[in-house]
């Protein structure tokens, strides 16, 4: 499908504008099978309401509180996720690929 | 990013302008370059080909890692003829992830049984197609075999710069097509971007199928770089 994320943008600067602490993250790279493409990206304030997507529902959740701190601190930061590690207790895709996401402060 | 930043890049998706966002993903440095200044960005060609292929991406230049993110509008698919073939090509357009809409002055081809959950617009082009903001992100496509009703679509379409523009007939209806349409104006470069017959040569016979050429050719204008496309073609 073609770039349907107008909304989301949009909604990221009604809610600076309104004076909400906002959050962009926006995937730069996937490798082997993952659920969005390169540019997909997820919009979060500081109550935690969020927009968009960066996966299949499988990593927002820890996108959304790493996006607090980038919300917190100012400082982008890079998250990467792989494959749903049992072991490890990790978040991830159980669809197999790897993503890496970029979260910064709008404003 | 930057508020400003981010209110430039929503003015300029919401006017259906492309741009592209450059990250420096190490500090997160950003800027936008839009669609007009590419020519003299020094990340030219790589811009164009992440644009062409309507992908966002990563590139290295001058010891950075930079992101690319595209934002290309929405490609829109312009109808005109509500017509069997129509049935079967503004849902796999719409598929494709087309915005798509109907024109038929006609309204007993023009009507929402026919075309359940399409946008109709069941007037004659003159009115029917400068409210719809025709541009170079569109297809257009004239398929009522009614010269009343083609020609001016088509007119309209040159006018616009719509990426795309096809219509029905033999090469025979075109080269009779190709004379009106001059005596009414058309330069013989506008006259020359009609693709007709319209969609590639599958040997597709059924309306499904001639759908399915059309999109095909749609999409071969739209990806590939111009020397491909010109042996597609």
């Amino acid at each position: 499908m073609l770039d349907r994320d107008e909304d989301i943008l949009k909604a990221a600067e009604d809610w600076q504008k309104a004076g909400r602490g906002v959050a962009l993250a926006t995937v730069v790279e996937t490798w082997g099978s993952a659920p969005r493409p390169a540019g997909s990206s997820l919009v979060i304030n500081d109550e935690g309401t969020f927009l968009g997507s960066v996966s299949g529902g499988c990593v927002e959740g820890a996108v959304v509180t790493e996006a607090m701190d980038v919300i917190q601190s100012g400082k982008p930061k890079m998250l990467e996720f792989g494959v749903a590690d049992e072991t490890a207790w990790n978040v991830g895709l159980s669809c197999g690929g790897t993503i890496r996401v970029f979260v910064e402060k709008v404003g | 990013m930057k508020l400003e930043i981010l209110h430039e890049l929503n003015a300029e998706r919401a006017a259906r302008r492309p741009v592209i966002l450059v990250t420096d993903t190490e500090n997160g440095e950003q800027r936008l370059v839009k669609a007009k200044d590419f020519a003299k960005d020094p990340l030219r060609a790589e811009l164009d080909k992440q644009l062409r292929m309507g992908k966002s991406g990563n590139v290295e230049a001058g010891g950075k890692k930079l992101f690319l993110n595209v934002y290309a509008p929405t490609a829109k698919l312009v109808i005109v003829g509500a017509v069997h073939i129509s049935q079967a090509l503004a849902p796999l357009a719409r598929s494709l992830g087309y915005d798509v809409t109907v024109v038929d002055p006609r309204t007993a081809f023009a009507s929402p049984e026919r075309f359940p959950d399409i946008p109709l617009v069941a007037e004659w082009p003159d009115t029917a197609l400068p409210p719809l903001n025709v541009d170079a992100y569109t297809a257009f496509v004239a398929v009522t075999h009614d010269p009343k009703i083609d020609d001016p679509a088509l007119l309209h379409a040159f006018e616009r710069n719509c990426f795309y523009i096809g219509a029905l007939g033999s090469r025979k209806t075109h080269a009779k097509r190709g004379d009106r349409l001059r005596a009414q104006g058309a330069k013989e470069s506008d006259i020359a971007r009609i693709h007709a017959p319209i969609g590639l040569a599958i040997g597709a016979v059924s309306p499904s199928e001639i759908a399915v050429a059309i999109m095909a050719e749609i999409t071969a204008v739209l990806r590939l770089p111009p020397k491909e496309k010109e042996e597609a073609a």
